[in-house]
């Protein structure tokens, strides 16, 4: 008999194999011998096989013999916990007096407070209906939520133009210089290759024709019309819509914003307007950036495989681009700032509790921008079609 | 301007009547009612989770009331016009759990916000007063520090000295006591009652630190998880001795429920 209160961890060298049998003694009780290492991290006996004893003809009790236990862990308390469950709906008396003293002292611990029923957390099987209507609820509250907020947004540009709206201007300023300057470089590298690839897919076609030139004019309307505004609005949906909704998000966590209610500063000046607004001014900046190095990138494929002179290559874009030919990109890019800018900010305001939907909301916030900017984009193109521009 | 201590009002200043507070469908504590006397230290207490931090923010209207409504100084503030609740909120002051300072911002800037928008001082003053602010909860030299730079404990000072900024006359402390050493949460013990005795200011504290509600408080309510209302209301140091739930008295001694262990 053990009687010693604490696991005893002994060196992992002498270890051996954690085994349980089971025997039955003349006067009608189990004994479930216990021998070996019995720690988690070793390998358990599986309960089953001796649970299926104790099913079958009633023992008078259980009792058990650890005289052969080396060491045990949790590893050893679970597997009795089930072997008394086991035996409780049977009701065998169970003999713990030869097991270790630290066990049944954990094992009493575990039973202490009964099993709580019918908690919040609770999962409840629902049904395919009562989903799908969930679902449709949830859908038509998160379009009111986006409606809501551009109401709201809507009614702090009003304070902006009558001079009440307040916020920081130094605030504008780094969200200017961030959603602007800093994020040239890769805007730089995407429309670069994106002219690169137009022009490449271009010219496996025009060749069949002889006509190779017409990739200048292939490039500089597709990036004019909309490659450039497109591009320009999903970089920045990734770059910036995301970081809009992390900041916002982490701020909401960390109470910052309810700290500005309490304040009675409107959260939605302070920080959505600046956002906001630094969107829309530099997103048409970036589209006309982007448009002229996409231009670049479909001047470098034209001169340097296609035997298209500098000179021709110039001429002909100069040619094919009208100044309205340049209208769409600009009016869609201002457009697509405040989608991303609104679904950034929406997201990071809805962020509700812990850090983890933080990362919910950035992600979130970059998917809906992107969804929205082509969608928003094949409108667009539409109407201008039907307008003739 | 604050009301000094000795000028007594016997008026409650804050009275919550018949607040049910829920989310949704989910009745989270009902049918509060009690008075928040000029000038006491007020403590709402409770296990965790008995929506103690909930009803902070339904008293400076984070949340509304699903019932019932709270008022100041008689002056309902749950069905107030959105301009006369600025009103009101402005004289109040919050520390949140955290400090919720703004992260963007420095110590110096954060205190300086609110006097930039609801004072006539010039930026030269406001700049002053957001250092003496500063000095008073001991981070003198430390106003050009970004929040992240600082520690937790000096965090939540920076945000009592931001909460502090309008000299409201009502402050309001979510577990100020929270994630703190013994020795920094004495220390801000001491700094809430200095405020009171010298300021004469009302303050609203949510805590379940035993040592701080025996140290500051004047008066208290008991929230209870399980009946989901409060279930006492009165000096804890009454309440520990004379309270007739069993489990207040248990709350205050800090003696476990017994646990019955199998023979």
């Amino acid at each position: 008999m053990n009687t010693e209160g604490h696991p005893a961890r002994g060196a992992a060298g002498d270890a051996t194999a954690a085994t349980a049998d089971v025997a039955r003694e003349h006067d009608g009780t189990m004994v479930v011998r216990l021998a070996g290492a019995w720690c988690l991290g070793g390998g358990l006996p599986a309960v089953e096989p001796v649970a299926e004893q104790l099913r079958g003809t009633r023992p008078r009790a259980l009792r058990f013999d650890a005289s052969g236990l080396a060491t045990w862990d949790t590893g050893l308390l679970a597997f009795l916990d089930r072997l008394e469950a086991a035996s409780a709906e049977r009701e065998i008396p169970v003999e713990r007096d030869a097991l270790p003293e630290g066990v049944v002292r954990l094992l009493d611990l575990a039973h202490a407070v009964p099993s709580r029923t019918g908690l919040e957390g609770t999962k409840v099987r629902v049904g395919l209906l009562a989903r799908a209507g969930e679902r449709t609820l949830a859908l038509l509250a998160g379009g009111r939520a986006v409606v809501t907020f551009v109401g709201q947004l809507a009614m702090a540009m009003g304070r902006l133009v009558t001079g009440r709206a307040r916020f920081r201007s130094v605030d504008l300023a780094v969200f200017l210089q961030d959603t602007g300057a800093a994020a040239l470089p890769i805007v730089t590298l995407i429309s670069f290759l994106v002219g690169v690839i137009l022009a490449f897919v271009g010219a496996v076609q025009l060749n069949q024709f002889g006509a190779e030139i017409y990739v200048a004019d292939l490039v500089g309307l597709a990036m004019v019309r909309q490659m450039g505004a497109l591009m320009a609005a999903i970089i920045m949906a990734g770059r910036t819509g995301a970081a809009f909704a992390a900041q916002l998000g982490a701020m909401k966590v960390n109470e910052e914003i309810d700290a500005l209610t309490t304040m009675g500063i409107p959260p939605l000046d302070f920080l959505v307007l600046p956002r906001f607004l630094a969107l829309c001014l530099m997103m048409p900046l970036l589209c006309i950036y982007a448009d002229v190095l996409g231009i670049v990138g479909g001047f470098v494929v034209g001169t340097s495989m296609l035997d298209i002179s500098f000179s021709q290559y110039w001429n002909q874009t100069v040619n094919a681009i009208g100044l309205l030919d340049c209208l769409p990109g600009l009016i869609m890019s201002v457009f697509f700032g405040a989608l991303v800018a609104t679904f950034g900010c929406l997201r990071g305001m809805q962020c509700a509790g812990s850090s983890s939907a933080v990362g919910d909301a950035a992600t979130s916030a970059v998917v809906s921008g992107i969804v929205s900017i082509i969608v928003a984009d094949a409108i667009f193109t539409v109407l201008f079609d039907v307008l003739g521009i | 301007m604050a009301a000094h201590p000795t000028a007594t009002n016997d008026a409650p200043r804050i009275s919550v009547r018949g607040v049910t507070m829920a989310y949704g469908d989910f009745v989270l504590i009902r049918e509060l009612t009690f008075d928040v006397r000029r000038g006491d230290v007020f403590v709402i207490m409770g296990g965790s989770g008995c929506g103690k931090s909930s009803l902070l923010r339904h008293m400076i209207g984070l949340h509304e009331p699903a019932v019932g409504e709270i008022l100041y100084d008689g002056d309902s503030f749950t069905r107030a016009t959105p301009e006369h609740r600025d009103e009101l909120l402005r004289r109040m002051g919050v520390l949140y759990q955290q400090g919720a300072l703004w992260s963007s911002m420095t110590l110096a800037e954060n205190v300086a916000l609110p006097l930039g928008e609801y004072t006539t001082l010039a930026p030269r003053e406001i700049r002053e007063v957001a250092h003496l602010k500063l000095a008073l909860v001991g981070l003198k030299g430390f106003e050009d520090f970004y929040p992240s730079q600082i520690s937790g404990g000096m965090r939540k000072r920076a945000g009592l000295a931001r909460a502090m900024a309008l000299d409201p006359d009502i402050l309001f402390f979510d577990e100020p006591s929270a994630g703190l050493d013994p020795i920094s949460s004495r220390l801000l013990d001491d700094l809430i009652l200095a405020l009171r005795d010298s300021l004469g200011s009302t303050i609203v504290v949510v805590t379940h630190e035993l040592a701080s509600i025996f140290t500051i408080a004047d008066d208290s309510v008991f929230l209870d998880a399980d009946t989901r209302t409060m279930i006492a209301n009165g000096d804890p140091k009454q309440l520990v001795e004379h309270c007739p739930e069993e489990k207040v008295r248990r709350f205050l001694t800090r003696s476990a429920e017994p646990v019955e262990h199998p023979a």
